[in-house]
């Protein structure tokens, strides 16, 4: 660790030449000259230079930190769609520029394509069943339970299957 | 006396036929080879991007672990590859580092003989790297160092003597008090990749707690007070990869609850 950290030993190295003892020695002696200063000079070309590891991309998928994006994800999301809507219709008992009921219903049927709809109702549906469920897990974990291996795996794969049937349900609803 | 060396040496070179006989056997067997693919970067030529090395190792002879075969690739065929080690056997937390995926120790990290694939090894996530697979660990060290991890209280015995605390009491601090602080977990948390600068972290705030709940430490109030902010404690949103990956099975993700209890009670 110290040997790694510290750049005059560092530079010690790089310098070793193994053609003789002699000029080994020498070579070491005229390093030592350096000062302190000198090496925390190195040390902060260095630290300035250092890549951050990779992260993200070679983390091994795991149920833990997937369904964690997931909850973030659908959780901005739906309260963007959510307040996105409330705000509008706010900002229209001001302004009133005609929004109402009817005329959403009637802009999403005109403007809206079959795919973009199909896609549009199954994302809310499984994203708003899968965000619920989920958020039950973590009123159980601010509990302090569920906190082994097994239970968090447990709860994972649980909420995934409530996901499916009742995000399935109320998508079919959704015609 | 002389009888004694006598069997001795008999011993000493039944011994060495037995290590003679297996070193052929090794080699005639045929090569069982692994392939490791590791992260590399080097200091000295900072201009050089970040780049994978491949390397080949006989299993044959060759320890079970990981960490075997990294001395071993360091002792036969790369004399450069940089990364720290040192008790073997997974109490220094020295090794941590990134295999295929997850961080743990390599040297408690079997090498998988039936996977046909190569082994990836990468320095632990989001660190600041040193060279090859030595991550640059200050912050997380100074993060440890403002938690004042010490017994606090008012009076010690004059005499010297130890404090004494109940068994229940002290079964509290079991699966606490074990941590290396390895940093597997810190840098296994995405909360921690993004916010290391200000969140303490999954090992730090374990060893928080472990101060909190010991029935001797006076300093509980203080303690309490460090953590209540928006930072320190708060970006863990339960991701839990801490307690997944935790190489000695202990539970930062549940003492880390148990904080925000303790927090939330007031």
């Amino acid at each position: 660790m110290f040997m790694l950290r510290n750049p005059l030993l560092a530079s010690l190295r790089s310098s070793y030449k193994p053609n003789t003892i002699t000029n080994r020695l020498f070579s070491i002696n005229k390093n030592l000259l350096q000062t302190p200063a000198k090496g925390q000079e190195i040390l902060l070309k260095q630290r300035a230079n250092r890549p951050i590891s990779p992260h993200l991309t070679i983390y091994q998928p795991q149920i833990t930190w997937y369904l964690s994006s997931v909850h973030r994800v659908s959780g901005v999301l739906l309260g963007a769609i959510f307040f996105g809507v409330s705000i509008a219709y706010g900002i229209n008992k001001i302004y009133d520029f005609g929004l109402n009921d009817d005329s959403l219903v009637e802009f999403y049927k005109t403007n809206v394509p079959t795919w973009l709809d199909y896609t549009g109702k199954a994302s809310v549906a499984y994203l708003f069943t899968f965000h619920f469920a989920n958020g039950i897990r973590h009123l159980v974990w601010d509990k302090g339970s569920g906190f082994t291996i097994k239970g968090i795996y447990k709860g994972g794969y649980s909420v995934l299957a409530v996901c499916a049937v009742a995000g399935s349900y109320l998508f079919s609803k959704a015609f | 006396m002389s009888s004694v060396i006598t069997k001795r040496i008999t011993q000493i070179t039944q011994l060495n036929s037995i290590l003679v006989s297996k070193r052929f056997q090794s080699v005639a067997a045929p090569a069982n080879l692994k392939t490791f693919k590791i992260y590399r970067w080097n200091p000295d030529t900072p201009e050089v991007k970040p780049k994978m090395q491949e390397y080949k190792v006989d299993m044959n002879n060759c320890g079970g672990m990981v960490l075997d075969a990294l001395i071993k690739i360091k002792d036969e065929q790369d004399g450069t590859l940089t990364f720290r080690r040192s008790c073997r056997e997974g109490i220094c937390g020295s090794c941590a580092m990134n295999i295929d995926g997850r961080n743990t120790l390599a040297c408690l990290c079997k090498i998988d003989s039936e996977k046909a694939s190569s082994i990836k090894i990468y320095p632990l996530p989001h660190t600041h790297v040193v060279k090859d697979l030595v991550p640059d660990l200050t912050q997380f060290y100074k993060q440890y160092k403002s938690i004042q991890p010490y017994l606090q209280r008012k009076e010690f015995p004059k005499d010297g003597t130890e404090i004494l605390q109940t068994v229940e009491d002290r079964k509290k601090l079991d699966g606490l008090y074990e941590c290396i602080l390895c940093a597997c977990c810190s840098t296994s948390c995405p909360s921690y990749w993004w916010n290391a600068e200000e969140y303490l972290g999954p090992a730090v705030l374990m060893q928080s707690y472990r101060w909190m709940i010991d029935s001797r430490d006076e300093a509980k109030e203080k303690r309490k007070e460090m953590l209540q902010n928006s930072m320190s404690v708060y970006r863990c949103h339960t991701i839990l990869n801490c307690t997944k990956t935790c190489p000695k099975g202990l539970n930062p993700g549940k003492a880390i609850a148990e904080i925000k209890k303790f927090l939330a009670s007031a």
